[in-house]
């Protein structure tokens, strides 16, 4: 897998790559229960170019809050390594990997400390970081509570005087305080009212042409995927199975999971019926996952290749797809 | 029309005691559900959709206060009756199906005996009858091996097999009616197309009234034969699905469906439409129009008076003081490719 | 940015918007309305002013012995005076200024072994539910090995051993009292850690101990608060107890435990001597309850109703 989309234009390394990354959790199931291996994420080859926002799709338990975390420095690979801008991860400190990568979580109520200010909140990485004097502290926080499209007078206001959309608003300053490059957004808008969702999915693009920034942008609902990524990599059970770009995944979708996780989108087009897809059964046990390839057992096209050996990542130029039928 | 009427609600209120005031959680909502159809209701939190159910189940919490000109399911009066006979209807003539199917099937008790339990407690048969009837539905929701699963705890299974486990045990006592309140918030993307299917088919089969409660305006789309869009606990829009997509005539119906990034019809990339501002809190008398402080259309007129359902044909209303030709002059879908 | 952000940016509040009180404002509100808490809360500040003016307000000094004015009788006794407006005791000590400054041992003990136990404890628990793994199992295992330890025979063990000076019973009751505290916060902490703020504090390479004093304890603190009051109430009793059995406190110091212990003899015929520090320690324990009470209802009142 050294081959793999070309790369920036200006031969400057990806903002992020990851190189066979995998993460093992060991789980004891019951008190006398040996260990076992919970294999989170496995073999992950991918690349987000600057600039440009990288969706991860896929259902839950599929491993993307767990890379998420990695992507983070939060967690550490167990194998593979992840690139910050051709560095290694693992030889940065965790505050330098935060000055560049900063996150945005699903729960607009969980993700604010329900004691502190909203200033307090978006102030904090700055006095983590020991970065500017009060007063340089306290404008700058001016600014970025204008960029997100908060009003100044909620500066001391508690997170339970906000509403989701307002809340959500505050998770996004207090992230690009730091000015990071890259912002990886867990479900951004999931928690949201539609209409909210619409107003952070407008400041999510604008913010992105503004500043520059590079999304890793983890969602399960492909219609935002759809309108905000550049290229798209699509997870099961801990594998990445597709990876291309956006227009290409969304036009011409290779892998069967694709197809039927395409398929279960549901436009809001009264002429069409439901989509019928037919994956059989729920998601397999992790802990013990099928032989072969992971998806054979939901997959329609399904045949004895695919019960027995594993498939390879093919690179089909623009696209990596893993599939027997590919 | 023909086709008898199951469920229907002239006027209903919930107001909720809090300490600020009274919570006006619904106002004056009127809903009819016919044999084998099937009613989406569509707003956002907080818009009392999720109350307009327990109203009808009459599971409201005991701080809220329930009035209504007429509720009457199967043209029995819902209004008049005692709780334990309310509670004889529940599960039997009506059924309903949260969002949650970890929370709604007890853990301790094996599937089997909760399926075959509404069964028995509403004297349909005995034990042995309802395993049958148990297995029977069952296979109709698609689960392979049926007695097996009978035996299982909830826990052992996947949260899709636990909603069609609730599916089936709704359908154990054939209701006239079932309430389905984000049946597929929970489940996962794949899940929620098959279970949303079997849903529909089972509900064609049995002829059975479904009134389905969803912030999703694509699972509206496709699976609704009539929608209610509410807000701030009134109904702003009614209509058949293809009026309420291909011609919304309430400015809020307008701006949900332009919020929605649409795979094909929107530009990606583009900025999508949005509704500025904040939903009232419901709580004292608030005159004139809910939606004015978000309204592009505002008028002096929007600010006193009780602005009125206007009809404009049988089964299709929109509460706004724009004449349809005007609002409809003002819908344009947003980010079009 | 274009219309999109609009409302938000704008500096006017929205017509419907609602001002929602701020957890401070809160709090306020609900303490100026809470009955027990303003009765307790009064009850304690007057003690503690009376403990810390005790020198000026006391009028006597209460090591002052007359042995020609003993066991006088308070005011509304029969030979009662206002020299002595609570009577005297067996060494003419003027009672009411014996109580007074009893006041200063019973708060200092309870406070002090409240704070302590606090700091020791809600450290250990936090540690304990934010690290989790070994960390928290070894932290579980001393929550369990001091809570199959019988208490109070150590207690009086070890002030058999160390003494009753007012440290080393502060030291003795810390002991006691920490396990509480590392229970109750350990099992909070364990579910703020999973909350995303603290997820993102990490990832911006906050310190452990910023995240434990700057994230977590904030919202572990009026569980804290709570838990010190009811503690400091019962330290108040075991002082006094630990006194009465000549354990605690030593003579002549007063305490109204030794007070009482001091009154025993004369319980038939001078009830006074045992009834008013008797008083004094039930009235200041029930108000101290009662303020504990009310922080509970103002701070989390979820677990009202």
């Amino acid at each position: 897998m050294k081959d793999q989309i070309s790369s920036s234009p200006e031969k400057l390394p990806p903002a992020l790559e990851c190189r066979d990354v995998g993460r093992t959790f060991m789980i004891k199931r019951g008190m006398f229960a040996q260990k076992q291996p919970l294999k989170a994420v496995q073999d992950i080859n991918l690349k987000i170019n600057r600039g440009d926002v990288l969706a991860i799709v896929g259902e839950s338990g599929c491993g993307k809050t767990t890379l998420a975390q990695m992507l983070l420095g939060l967690l550490q690979p167990t194998n593979g390594e992840i690139l910050l801008d051709g560095q290694p991860i693992n030889s940065i400190s965790i505050k330098e990997i935060a000055t560049k990568v900063q996150p945005v979580f699903q729960d607009p109520y969980s993700s604010l400390n329900p004691r502190k200010t909203i200033e307090q909140i978006i102030l904090l990485p700055l006095i983590v970081h020991k970065i500017g004097t009060v007063k340089d502290r306290r404008e700058r926080v001016e600014k970025y509570m204008r960029l997100v499209g908060l009003p100044k007078r909620l500066v001391h206001s508690y997170p339970n005087q906000l509403s989701g959309g307002q809340r959500q608003r505050v998770a996004i300053a207090r992230a690009l305080i730091m000015e990071p490059k890259i912002v990886v957004c867990d479900e951004p808008t999931s928690a949201l009212d539609v209409s909210v969702q619409a107003h952070i999915l407008n400041l999510l693009q604008d913010l992105r042409t503004k500043l520059d920034l590079t999304y890793a942008f983890i969602s399960h609902d492909l219609a935002v995927v759809e309108h905000l990524a550049d290229s798209v990599a699509v997870m099961y059970l801990g594998r990445l199975i597709e990876f291309g770009k956006a227009a290409d995944i969304f036009s011409n979708p290779q892998h069967p999971y694709t197809r039927a996780l395409l398929d279960s989108v549901l436009t809001p087009d009264p002429s069409l019926g439901l989509p019928k897809i037919t994956l059989g059964k729920g998601l397999p046990n992790p802990l013990s996952p099928p032989s072969g390839c992971y998806f054979h057992p939901r997959c329609p096209e399904a045949t004895e290749e695919c019960h027995q050996h594993t498939p390879v990542l093919k690179d089909t130029g623009e696209r990596l797809v893993e599939c027997h039928l590919h | 029309m023909t086709v008898p009427v199951v469920l229907n609600v002239e006027n209903l209120s919930v107001e909720i005691t809090v300490p600020a005031g009274t919570l006006h959680a619904v106002s004056n909502l009127s809903l009819k559900v016919h044999q084998g159809e099937t009613l989406c209701i569509v707003g956002e939190s907080g818009c009392g959709k999720s109350i307009t159910s327990l109203a009808i189940m009459n599971l409201l919490p005991s701080k809220a206060k329930l009035t209504a000109d007429t509720m009457s399911l199967e043209g029995r009066d819902l209004l008049d009756i005692r709780e334990s006979e309310f509670a004889s209807l529940r599960g039997d003539r009506i059924g309903m199906i949260f969002q949650d199917p970890m929370t709604s099937l007890n853990p301790v008790f094996r599937i089997g005996e909760q399926l075959e339990e509404v069964y028995i407690q509403h004297g349909k048969g005995g034990r042995k009858e309802a395993r049958e009837r148990a297995e029977f539905l069952l296979e109709k929701v698609g689960i392979i091996a049926p007695a097996e699963r009978l035996s299982q705890y909830p826990h052992q299974l996947s949260g899709g097999l636990r909603q069609r486990m609730m599916i089936a045990m709704t359908l154990m006592c054939d209701p006239a009616m079932i309430i389905a309140d984000e049946p597929t918030t929970a489940l996962d993307v794949t899940m929620q197309a098959q279970t949303l299917n079997l849903l529909r088919s089972l509900q064609k089969e049995c002829n059975t009234g479904l009134v389905l409660i969803t912030h999703d305006l694509g699972i509206v789309a496709r699976m609704a034969d009539r929608v209610m869009v509410m807000y701030a606990g009134r109904s702003v829009e009614t209509g058949t699905a293809v009026e309420i997509f291909e011609k919304p005539t309430h400015p809020y119906t307008q701006g949900l469906i332009n919020c929605i990034p649409v795979p094909g019809r929107t530009k990606p990339g583009s900025h999508l439409g949005s509704i500025r501002g904040i939903v009232p809190a419901l709580v004292g008398d608030i005159e004139g129009c809910m939606f004015r402080n978000r309204c592009d259309h505002v008028s002096e007129e929007c600010y006193s008076g009780e602005i009125g359902l206007n009809e404009i044909s049988e089964g299709r209303a929109y509460r706004c003081l724009l004449s349809p030709e005007e609002s409809l002059r003002n819908f344009k879908l947003k980010g079009a490719a | 940015m274009n219309n999109q952000s609009l409302d938000t940016t704008d500096d006017r509040a929205d017509e419907f918007e609602v001002s929602v009180p701020s957890p401070p404002e809160l709090m306020k509100r609900r303490a100026k309305s809470h009955i027990g808490f303003i009765l307790g809360g009064s009850v304690v500040l007057i003690a503690l002013l009376v403990a810390i003016f005790a020198p000026v307000l006391a009028p006597a000094d209460p090591y002052d012995q007359d042995l020609t004015r003993r066991l006088i009788d308070p005011i509304w006794g029969a030979k009662g005076t206002w020299k002595n407006p609570l009577g005297t005791d067996a060494l003419g000590r003027d009672y009411l200024s014996r109580i007074m400054f009893g006041s200063q041992v019973s708060l200092m003990i309870g406070f002090f072994a409240a704070a302590v136990s606090a700091i020791v404890g809600s450290c250990i628990g936090m540690i304990g539910g934010y690290f989790g793994g070994r960390i928290d199992n070894f932290i579980m295992y001393l929550i369990n090995v001091k809570l199959a330890l019988p208490g109070l025979l150590v207690a009086l063990s070890l002030v058999s051993v160390f003494g009753g000076s007012i440290i080393a019973l502060i030291l003795i009751l810390s002991f006691l009292f920490w396990d509480r505290y590392a229970v109750v916060t350990r099992s909070v902490t364990q579910q703020i850690r999973v909350n995303d703020y603290i997820t993102a504090a990490q990832a911006l390479g906050t310190s452990h101990t910023r995240i434990i004093l700057g994230e977590i304890l904030p919202n572990v603190m009026n569980q804290i608060i709570v838990i010190a009051s009811l503690e400091m109430a019962v330290a108040i009793i075991i002082e006094a107890a630990l006194s009465f059995l000549g354990l605690g406190v030593q003579p002549p110091t007063p305490s109204w435990g030794l007070l009482v212990s001091e009154g025993r003899s004369f319980m038939f015929f001078k009830p006074h001597l045992i009834v008013l520090p008797g008083m004094a320690i039930f009235l200041l324990v029930i108000a101290i309850n009662m303020m504990g009470d009310g922080i509970r209802d103002i701070t989390a009142p979820e677990g009202r109703n």
